[in-house]
């Protein structure tokens, strides 16, 4: 299994699986839209075309000819990962698979679902300074060490890099946008706007050694091609976060004035029996949280 | 970044800083286009940069991004509550843009030495103009604080 072979051939299976994985979680929200859609609460088009976006860039990304063009050239790997780690999940956050998953459950069920992402495990990873850290920190973890050579040389390895994207992904913007699922922590806006600062430097700052100090190394990477991949991950990063700020003030700006200074309570409790026992997270103080000027 | 506090005339204020938000954005998206995008004169990275100036680059970078987001929103929601004051946000525009425009000429250029307008020329000419350049929009942006300020205006 030598790297220079390509990985089109080399395990179709393994290939296909993040494919027929989206394809699978596809039918399951679609189906999931479609029967909330003749309820009477119905569930918004906006939604859906956010998942499908979410989902279509996820296929360019994971398709069989793109994975194995990305191996051999780091501008491509790098626009693979700005599909897969940033402008996907922004997508897949906006279209609130949680709420979604919540209301198809059976009530049962659904309660543990509620328990599960009100876990300790959850609530740590799903906090926006520790979503940074696994998403930034990952970065610089991958392309300033030899991490990223060492990928190129195990499937299994690579594939688990692009999983992290995408997990690592999602968790920060969620954390950052803390909606529409409603989010685990109640963090106000001046903080999450403080933690995305951090995350557009860090990120910017990320593009600018790669293109100076030639990262990552040991992978037989033309020097132009690292320059021109560093500087794809600089304003590509850019947009991404930008579209993401956007989002972030457009749900501020839709929220009425007298609400802006608490985040919505966890409303996704799914209809039950006794849903008093799981009224999620509930904001105990309105100071906590706190009002943008 | 100043925030201003609840009185009861934040609107001109809000208005205001708001718009500042914006001309430093804006002025930070024509440097990045047109000397970085376009004439290429400015480099992307530069060896003679110290850590520091590569690091704080960064920061101002972001900065500047969230700054054109964030002005553009907060004005939209003070139109949207009809409390913009057009005369206190013009004033703010052209602050910011010559406040950014000063601040990159002198701090980021020549203090922090991130990078140089253009190479293998005589600096000053192009550091004057630049500077120059910084003043007369701050110029303008006094001009239009004062106006703002008249009493007829409030």
């Amino acid at each position: 299994m030598n790297e220079s072979n390509g990985a089109t051939s080399d395990i179709p299976l393994l290939a296909m699986l993040p494919l027929i994985l989206l394809l699978i979680i596809n039918l399951a929200y679609l189906s999931a839209a479609y029967r909330q859609r003749s309820t009477t609460r119905g569930w918004s088009g906006w939604r859906t075309g956010f998942f499908i976006t979410g989902s279509l860039l996820l296929g360019v990304a994971f398709a069989p000819p793109a994975m194995a063009w990305a191996h051999h050239d780091l501008r491509l790997h790098m626009v693979q990962h700005l599909l897969i780690g940033m402008l996907a999940p922004l997508a897949w956050v906006l279209s609130a698979p949680v709420t979604l998953l919540l209301r198809t459950l059976p009530p049962r069920t659904a309660r543990h679902v509620v328990v599960l992402l009100q876990s300790r495990p959850v609530r740590t990873i799903s906090h926006p300074l520790s979503a940074l850290l696994l998403n930034i920190g990952g970065m610089y973890w991958l392309y300033l060490t030899p991490l990223y050579a060492t990928t190129l040389q195990h499937p299994a390895l690579h594939h688990w890099m692009h999983l992290h994207f995408l997990v690592a992904g999602y968790l920060f913007y969620w954390s950052i946008l803390a909606g529409p699922d409603a989010a685990p922590h109640a963090l106000g806006m001046r903080f999450r706007l403080g933690v995305l600062f951090v995350s557009m430097a860090t990120h910017s700052i990320l593009g600018k050694l790669m293109y100076g100090y030639l990262w990552p190394r040991g992978t037989g990477h033309e020097v132009e091609e690292i320059q021109a991949a560093a500087q794809l991950m600089y304003y590509g990063g850019d947009l991404a976060e930008v579209l993401l700020a956007i989002a972030l003030f457009t749900m501020w700006l839709r929220t009425p004035p007298s609400r802006r200074s608490v985040l919505p309570p966890y409303q996704p409790v799914p209809p039950a029996r006794d849903s008093g026992r799981y009224a999620g997270p509930s904001i105990t103080s309105p100071s906590v949280s706190k009002r943008l000027p | 970044m100043a925030t201003p506090p609840p009185v009861p005339l934040s609107d001109t204020r809000r208005s205001f800083w708001c718009a500042v938000l914006i001309g430093a954005g804006v002025m930070a998206g024509i440097d990045e286009i047109l000397f970085h995008q376009i004439l290429q004169w400015h480099h992307f990275f530069d060896h003679a940069t110290p850590t520091v100036g590569i690091l704080s680059d960064g920061l101002l970078h972001a900065a500047e991004l969230l700054a054109l987001v964030a002005g553009f929103f907060l004005l939209t929601d003070l139109a949207r509550r009809q409390q913009l004051s057009v005369g206190w946000a013009w004033a703010g525009v052209f602050l910011g843009m010559g406040g950014f425009q000063l601040f990159d000429g002198i701090v980021s250029h020549k203090l922090l030495r991130i990078h140089q307008i253009r190479y293998d020329v005589d600096l000053l000419v192009y550091d004057l103009a630049w500077n120059l350049s910084a003043l007369i929009l701050l110029g303008i942006g006094l001009w239009l604080y004062r106006r703002a300020s008249r009493p007829e205006h409030r």
